[in-house]
């Protein structure tokens, strides 16, 4: 990893921000709709609204405006929400938390479901290739793979409803609505996190089962893990230690994007659960057209985005030399 | 399984160290290998330790699952009460600045003007305890309540009235009013320590209603998040989408409310607020329909059955063709069914309206002018064809995608002018869409909303159709109606101006200015063990007459 690398990718970084930032800035001086006549609302005066805009500096052009936020952005000053006037940075203290909270929570549990079952599944799917196995474990495996297919296209926030549903309203495992914020009491705060979590994972866990049963049973026909077994090595020994080493480096990949779709995903899930987080405020601000917000947010999740994907390459390469940029 | 697995994997790690002991003897494995077969060994564990984590967190919503039901089943008495509410108080809470009805309707328990409503429609002093109104009618004297206090502790003064009343009127900035109606303010002047005048630069009996705006601290900035009032309840602390919590004010000046807690939970998304609802997290929540109503029925709650306090209709722009010609108004009011209507939106709940007037405005809404036009296609047809359009016209109704029952009202509208022959087409737009270009650009053809007023006076229901007005977005321009408007503004003796906004009331309907429907029904849920609710015929859900039985 050379000093030259990380330059690239520190650059690659700022423009991706800068572009996003700017589009998401032009895309909203472009639709219809106004923050101060949405905020004044039917009965407002003209002379309010002209006084309105003026406070808030939107009678400037777009460039000067977009100069002056991205400003005060740089500086740390994220600006005052139009709607709630406070400061943004106050606004989305809480509302990162809670995302974020949900969102690690979720990718834990695709790790946690998707990494045993997949090498459990990819196990017994190389002995049952190999024509070795009875018609009983065929027929699970073929299950399996069935159960996963249906999972997977189940969107989240239908199984949202329904672990709502069942888990909420028939076996009373959590109160629906009963958010608690996490100043509030932490322990009750990830409790209730974690049917949400389960709701967002649940669908990605069986992508991901999927990802690594195809990655191993494209790599165990290969010349290497036939020489890894004549030497003796034993079917676990040689998933684990050879196979999984080039099956891992797609999954990494698409780990890497599991993570930026959870976080975008929670949008969906919070509206589902009552969960205020950063994608009901996200939503909120837009039809509110509360730029400040907006803006911020949309830095945020831009970031997020390309930090995991940095972190994959990192990872990929560190786990496979061959893709290492010299 | 489990078991099994982690069982192989310790045998797996176990056997790391006499591999790479031997590992020379393996040709092209390298030091990189191992170095990757001790990544894997370490993902491994930090995947076994993910899942034991998430062993763990499975086991707690049982013990949460015990806490937060407790209260329910333990304590038969509670002295807080959970209202959900659809929208968030998404603006300032500074009640001067507030402008959009949901936010009106929680503020109303925080805040109070020199008067203030009541369930009947009448006003009753608040923090004035007498008012006079010269016979002129643009002189108002008040005399401000002994000992009443703000929610700091401090005594209003009648400073504070003047700082209220002069920061409304627009004295404090470049002179424009923060509500509208108060830019006929002339001056605000404290007369002695207990006595407060108000003049008006043209007469206008009805100015009173607005004088519910909110008397508040003249010593205070910090009103936009910390909102400090007179009323029964104050401010605790609010948070973005997610609740708004009140507390019951022990010093207030009338009846101390019962009970003490309030909390606001913001439930956006209908889903999530029926789960709420049905899992009885929730006591109070209004505005639901009638099929939320059925799904509710056995689980806690009694329904209270009221109007929104708004006038539903299919707007029209009176400035485009064919809507610029009376006669085809007309033959559109004889095409739309509203019974029909009604019963899809609501089996049946609600009340028709036939002009710009809802029932709850009881002196001055005529219920009778809701069967002016009486539902007759053939005769539609008729005079469609004798204003020149025998074979109809092609329009779009513009409606605001947030507002469910008038996206159904629309669908049915559709149908209902398809007999006639007119194809009509609904175009969703986005609530700040909507406000942008329909009401203020004036935009549309048609659209179907709901218009409200924002204080009790039949003016503000009124006003917005006089030919010049800013807010007359259907761009409705009648001689007559102007100058019968000019009379009823400027009349001042009551009866005289109920009579003359009845006529303003019968114009509107005469020319068929609006297709009118109704006053949509409004249904609330309230726990079962809290009684006390009385419906206002404005916006508003006073929470301090409720009580625990």
């Amino acid at each position: 990893m050379t000093l030259k690398y990380i330059l690239k990718r520190v650059g690659v970084f700022v423009v991706t921000l800068f572009v996003i930032s700017t589009l998401a800035f032009i895309a909203f001086s472009i639709i219809p709709g106004d923050p101060v006549t949405r905020m004044l609302g039917m009965n407002a005066s003209e002379e309010r609204i002209v006084e309105m805009r003026s406070e808030l500096g939107l009678d400037k052009p777009i460039h000067t405006r977009f100069f002056k936020w991205l400003q005060s952005f740089v500086t740390g000053d994220f600006g005052k929400s139009y709607s709630y006037s406070i400061p943004v940075r106050e606004l989305l203290s809480d509302k990162v938390l809670t995302t974020a909270s949900l969102s690690l929570m979720a990718f834990v549990f695709v790790l946690a479901i998707s990494m045993p079952l997949g090498l459990l599944l990819s196990r017994y799917s190389i002995i049952s290739s190999k024509g070795a196995k009875s018609s009983f474990q065929r027929a699970i495996i073929s299950a399996a793979t069935a159960l996963n297919q249906i999972i997977m296209s189940i969107p989240p926030f239908f199984t949202g409803i329904i672990i709502t549903y069942v888990f909420g309203l028939i076996l009373r495992f959590f109160t629906p609505g009963a958010f608690v914020p996490y100043s509030g009491n932490p322990a009750a705060f990830y409790a209730y996190l974690i049917f949400p979590a389960l709701s967002i994972a649940l669908p990605r866990s069986a992508m991901v089962i999927k990802l690594i049963r195809g990655s191993v049973l494209n790599e165990a026909g290969s010349d290497y893990v036939r020489t890894a077994y004549s030497r003796g090595g034993g079917q676990w020994y040689v998933l684990l230690v050879h196979i999984m080493r080039n099956a891992l480096i797609p999954v990494i990949n698409f780990l890497a994007m599991t993570l930026s779709d959870i976080v975008a995903g929670s949008i969906i899930i919070e509206q589902v659960f009552a969960i205020p987080g950063m994608g009901r405020l996200l939503l909120l601000s837009i039809s509110n057209r509360d730029y400040p917000v907006v803006q911020t947010i949309v830095v945020i999740i831009a970031s997020v985005v390309v930090i995991l994907n940095l972190l994959a390459d990192v990872i990929c390469q560190y786990i496979d030399p061959r893709i290492r940029i010299t | 399984m489990f078991a099994f697995f982690i069982g192989r994997v310790y045998h797996v790690l176990t056997r790391v160290p006499p591999y790479g002991g031997c590992e020379v003897q393996y040709e092209g494995e390298s030091s990189k290998m191992k170095h990757a077969r001790r990544t894997i060994v370490v993902l491994l564990c930090v995947t076994m330790l993910l899942l034991m984590v998430a062993g763990c967190n499975r086991n707690e919503p049982q013990e949460s699952q015990t806490q937060t039901e407790s209260p329910d089943t333990t304590e038969p008495v509670r002295d807080d009460i959970v209202i959900g509410i659809a929208q968030d108080i998404d603006v300032s809470l500074d009640p001067h600045l507030m402008t959009s009805a949901a936010s009106r309707a929680v503020l109303f328990n925080v805040f109070e003007g020199l008067v203030k409503p009541t369930p009947e429609g009448f006003l009753a002093p608040a923090v004035a305890s007498s008012f006079e109104i010269s016979e002129s009618g643009d002189t108002f004297t008040f005399t401000l309540r002994d000992n009443i206090l703000f929610h700091n502790g401090e005594p209003v003064t009648a400073q504070d009235v003047v700082y209220s009343i002069s920061r409304v009127s627009g004295f404090y900035n470049d002179g424009t009013a923060l509500i509208p109606a108060f830019s006929i303010v002339e001056s605000v002047t404290a007369e002695d320590e207990n006595t407060i005048v108000i003049k008006t630069t043209v007469p206008n009996i009805e100015f009173l209603s607005f004088l519910t705006a909110a008397i508040i601290p003249e010593n205070y900035d910090a009103q936009e998040t910390a909102p400090v009032g007179t009323g029964p309840y104050m401010y605790v602390s609010r948070s973005p989408q997610e609740n708004l919590i009140f507390e019951k004010f022990d010093d207030y000046w009338g009846d101390v409310p019962s009970i003490t807690h309030v909390t606001y939970r913001i439930l956006d998304n209908t889903e999530a607020l029926m789960m709420a609802l049905r899992s009885g997290t929730v006591d109070f929540c209004s505005h639901l329909m009638s099929s939320q109503m059925a799904e509710l029925q056995g689980l806690g709650y009694n329904f209270e059955i009221g109007t929104m306090n708004l006038v539903q209709a299919v707007y029209l722009n009176n400035a485009v063709a064919p809507f610029d010609n009376v006669e085809v108004r007309r033959a559109l009011a004889h095409a739309i069914n509203r019974s029909e209507i009604m019963d899809v939106l609501a089996d049946g709940l609600g009340v028709p309206v036939g002009s710009s007037m809802y029932p709850a405005f009881s002196k001055y809404f005529t219920a009778e002018l809701a069967d002016y036009y009486d539902y007759d296609p053939q005769k539609a047809k008729s005079l469609l064809s004798e204003a020149g359009y025998p074979d109809g016209f092609t329009m779009e109704i513009v409606v605001p995608s947030n507002h469910g029952p008038h996206i159904d009202t629309a669908t049915v509208v559709v149908e209902q002018l398809r007999e006639i022959g007119v194809t009509a087409t609904i175009r969703l737009v986005e609530w700040s869409t909507w406000i942008d270009d329909t009401y203020r650009g004036r935009n549309f053809e048609a659209t179907v909303v709901g218009v409200d007023a924002s204080a009790m006076t039949a003016r503000a229901m009124l006003e917005r159709f006089s030919s010049t007005n800013g807010s007359n977005f259907i761009n409705f321009s009648n001689a007559e109606y102007d100058e019968v408007f000019a009379a009823a503004i400027s009349a001042t003796n009551d009866e005289d101006q109920v009579l003359l906004y009845k006529e303003l009331e019968l114009i509107l309907t005469q020319q068929a200015a609006n297709l009118y429907i109704q006053d949509l029904c409004d249904i609330i849920a309230i726990n079962e063990d809290i009684s006390g609710f009385e419906f206002y015929p404005l916006f508003v859900e006073d929470l301090a007459r409720l009580y625990y039985k």
